[in-house]
């Protein structure tokens, strides 16, 4: 006898990856937030030589797209959650998430961009 | 069973009621909410993030004090998420999950963002 899979395509994916996914992008994000402030907001104004110099750094690049990817990790798994709580026709719920995970595909692909195109 | 008969239909008319006052949520529903809320608008805030390239057109928009207050906005967002996203990490680890704890944690969570968002609306201004 078949076991009949009764799970929504459009739900969570049952299992604990996304909520652990969600933590460690959650770390991550908390300590790039706390180099970029200590970078920014203490350094005092901060001119165009200033931000140049600061993204020049290699280092501060592999963080800053570590932190970038952790964003829209972290958006997608969050975005789906609140489509999945407040969207209840699968349809809808399934076109909103394709296009969340199309423009941040394209944000992922953008921040490379963005990091090393200059 | 039951002498009155069932009807379906009557069953599935039955009224709902949503209690839509977020200030009747307790604490942690409260910040619950706004975590939820705050992930959808930084979803928006970093579609608005640009290239450096145009430094100084971005920081003279930046000045206007209209859009000072929008980015304040932001910035409490960010805040509220950041604390309110240290506060579930520290429930996970089972830190303050007892119901006066985790009231008074939600509380610590929802001063701090607002506190934040001023330290930073001075130092911008």
């Amino acid at each position: 006898m078949v076991k009949r899979l009764d799970r929504t395509p459009v739900g969570a994916h049952y299992g604990w990856q996304d909520w652990l996914a969600q933590r460690i992008t959650a770390v991550i994000m908390a300590l790039f937030s706390l180099v970029i402030f200590a970078a920014l907001i203490c350094q005092g104004s901060v001119n165009y030589e200033d931000w140049k110099a600061l993204f020049h750094s290699q280092l501060f690049r592999i963080g800053a797209l570590l932190f970038l990817l952790s964003v829209f990790y972290h958006a997608w798994i969050g975005i789906r959650d609140v489509l999945m709580d407040y969207i209840k026709p699968a349809g809808i719920r399934l076109g909103l998430q394709v296009l969340v995970l199309v423009y941040l595909v394209t944000c992922t692909i953008w921040s490379v961009s963005i990091l090393w195109g200059n | 069973m039951s002498s009155v008969p069932r009807n379906p239909a009557a069953a599935a008319a039955r009224p709902k009621y949503y209690d839509l006052n977020l200030l009747n949520l307790p604490m942690p529903g409260l910040v619950s909410i706004f975590h939820s809320v705050t992930g959808v608008v930084l979803f928006l805030l970093q579609s608005t993030l640009v290239s450096e390239s145009k430094f100084d057109f971005w920081r003279n928009i930046i000045n206007l004090p209209l859009v000072k207050i929008v980015l304040l906005g932001f910035v409490w967002a960010y805040m509220h998420h950041f604390f309110a996203g240290i506060r579930y990490l520290l429930l996970d680890v089972h830190v303050a999950t007892a119901k006066e704890p985790a009231q008074l944690s939600a509380k610590i969570v929802l001063v701090l963002g607002v506190l934040a968002t001023i330290l930073i609306g001075v130092r911008i201004w």
